[in-house]
């Protein structure tokens, strides 16, 4: 069996600036989250898994095959941080035509409209929503090929404390399924959601592994993020 | 190429254009009134001038049209990360061109057949070849605008720039179609330019139409405006990356 994400020795250097500085991990099944401040490559590093960065050096290697092969484009699902959505056509007509693409049945899309909780909102043109339903517009056509790897840019920010968990809990019903979650946050606070924790800061992975094991015996991963950055 | 993702795109970029309510009465009335004001202008003249003038017009306005729509549209679909997000689909990049190039081909029929209607039916043009050809030259053209404006919106970072493009790409070709001057009454040099430019083969082709119905010499203007449109598409195709910076 494949691993669903394994990346070694990845540089990225934009703007002359090195935005990922040599980076060696492996994503497993189930819910991983990515955390770190914003700024620190945690777009730039999910980018490179789904594809679409240009990498200066090191292998990102997705379901076994290269990143970005064509044989993974129906395999994963990305989500940005902007809504990568059409403002002018409404929920319903977005889902429908991601879904022409991507040779997905219209169940596939009231399922997975229903899933974002999204029902009501279906015949709404998207320019109108709220910024955190765009972004669950978004988070739908991502999850409509039903993907086994999931790329979820900052999924969650900005929305109520229910959607949030109900979110959560629909990546954890996912991940159940057999499907692996990579997912981001700059909010320290979600770290307990996670399975698996990535902890990063300005390129680097500062640590990996489960959360109880990153608290250690720190107050919560916030805490545990000062002292790996500051030990004093 | 997949036709069912193709079509998936030309369909939704339809619907897009069917939702702006004021883009669709601008695509379709405009080139109808300004047709109007251009025979009103020459009617109290003595003189065919309006038989002269009014194929250029019927061939410049699918052209510019297309290329403003296209060039703004495109940019804003790099802008919003849906492009980025269909080419991490499995969707080749000539689906995604001839997409636009089939919905904008489409829009040009109709645009057309409106253009034609008024200019033969209300107008009174005397169209000494086949009507519809007149339809096939419109469509050809809006494509060739398409396609260029899907190349150009490559190098405008936004849409402001994206619209300057339009003195630099489109106003020569005008000026240069035939549409003021016949093309064999002007300097030698500025011929030889207007010889390369593809508008000027569509005017050409309307002109051909209207004045002496040699059928031959339009389908032969119509394959080399195509032509242009092909090698802009693939120009454009080469834009489209998959990995960015």
């Amino acid at each position: 069996m494949n691993q669903p994400i394994e990346i070694s020795d990845l540089v990225v250097v934009r703007g002359g600036r090195e935005v990922l500085a040599g980076i060696t991990l492996n994503v497993t099944a189930g819910v991983t989250g990515l955390l770190g401040p914003s700024g620190c490559g945690k777009s730039t590093l999910m980018r490179a898994v789904v594809g679409v960065q240009k990498v200066r050096s090191g292998t990102v290697k997705v379901l076994g095959l290269p990143a970005g092969d064509a044989a993974l484009r129906d395999r994963v699902g990305y989500l940005t941080q902007a809504a990568s959505v059409y403002d002018d056509l409404s929920v319903e007509e977005n889902m429908h035509f991601f879904a022409r693409v991507l040779d997905v049945s219209g169940g596939a899309v009231d399922e997975t409209i229903e899933a974002v909780d999204l029902g009501s909102q279906r015949h709404q043109t998207v320019g109108r929503l709220s910024g955190g339903q765009r972004s669950r517009v978004s988070l739908a056509v991502a999850l409509l090929a039903n993907p086994d790897l999931l790329v979820l840019d900052e999924p969650t920010v900005g929305l109520d404390p229910v959607l949030r968990r109900d979110l959560w809990r629909l990546f954890h019903d996912l991940g159940a399924r057999g499907t692996a979650v990579l997912v981001s946050s700059h909010v320290m606070d979600e770290a307990d959601r996670c399975e698996r924790l990535l902890l990063m800061r300005e390129g680097r992975i500062i640590a990996d592994g489960t959360p109880a094991e990153i608290r250690g015996d720190a107050r919560d991963i916030e805490d545990a993020f000062l002292r790996l950055v500051d030990p004093q | 190429m997949t036709p069912r993702i193709t079509l998936a795109i030309a369909g939704r970029v339809l619907t897009q254009i069917r939702r702006d309510r004021r883009t669709l009465a601008m695509l379709l009335v405009l080139p109808c009134l300004l047709i109007v004001v251009l025979w009103w202008m020459f009617n109290d003249l003595p003189g065919e001038h309006f038989d002269q003038l009014g194929p250029g017009l019927l061939a410049i306005f699918p052209f510019f049209v297309m290329f403003l729509v296209t060039s703004v549209t495109t940019l804003r679909e790099r802008g919003s990360g849906t492009l980025e997000r269909l080419l991490s689909m499995p969707m080749s990049k000539f689906d995604f061109l001839l997409g636009y190039a089939v919905a904008f081909g489409l829009i040009a029929a109709v645009q057309s057949a409106l253009a034609v209607a008024v200019s033969v039916g209300l107008l009174g043009l005397d169209v000494a070849g086949p009507v519809w050809l007149l339809g096939v030259v419109a469509i050809v053209d809006a494509m060739l605008g398409t396609a260029l404006g899907l190349l150009v919106s490559a190098f405008a970072a936004t849409e402001f720039q994206a619209v300057q493009f339009m003195p630099l790409v489109v106003v020569p070709q005008i000026l240069l179609c035939g549409f003021f001057l016949p093309r064999e009454d002007m300097p030698s040099t500025l011929a030889a330019i207007s010889n390369v430019l593809p508008l000027s083969y569509a005017v050409d082709a309307m002109q051909a139409l209207v004045n002496d119905a040699q059928v031959g010499e339009v389908w032969r203007d119509i394959a080399v405006v195509l032509g242009f449109a092909v090698v802009a598409l693939t120009l454009a195709a080469a834009t489209l990356r998959r990995r960015t910076a």
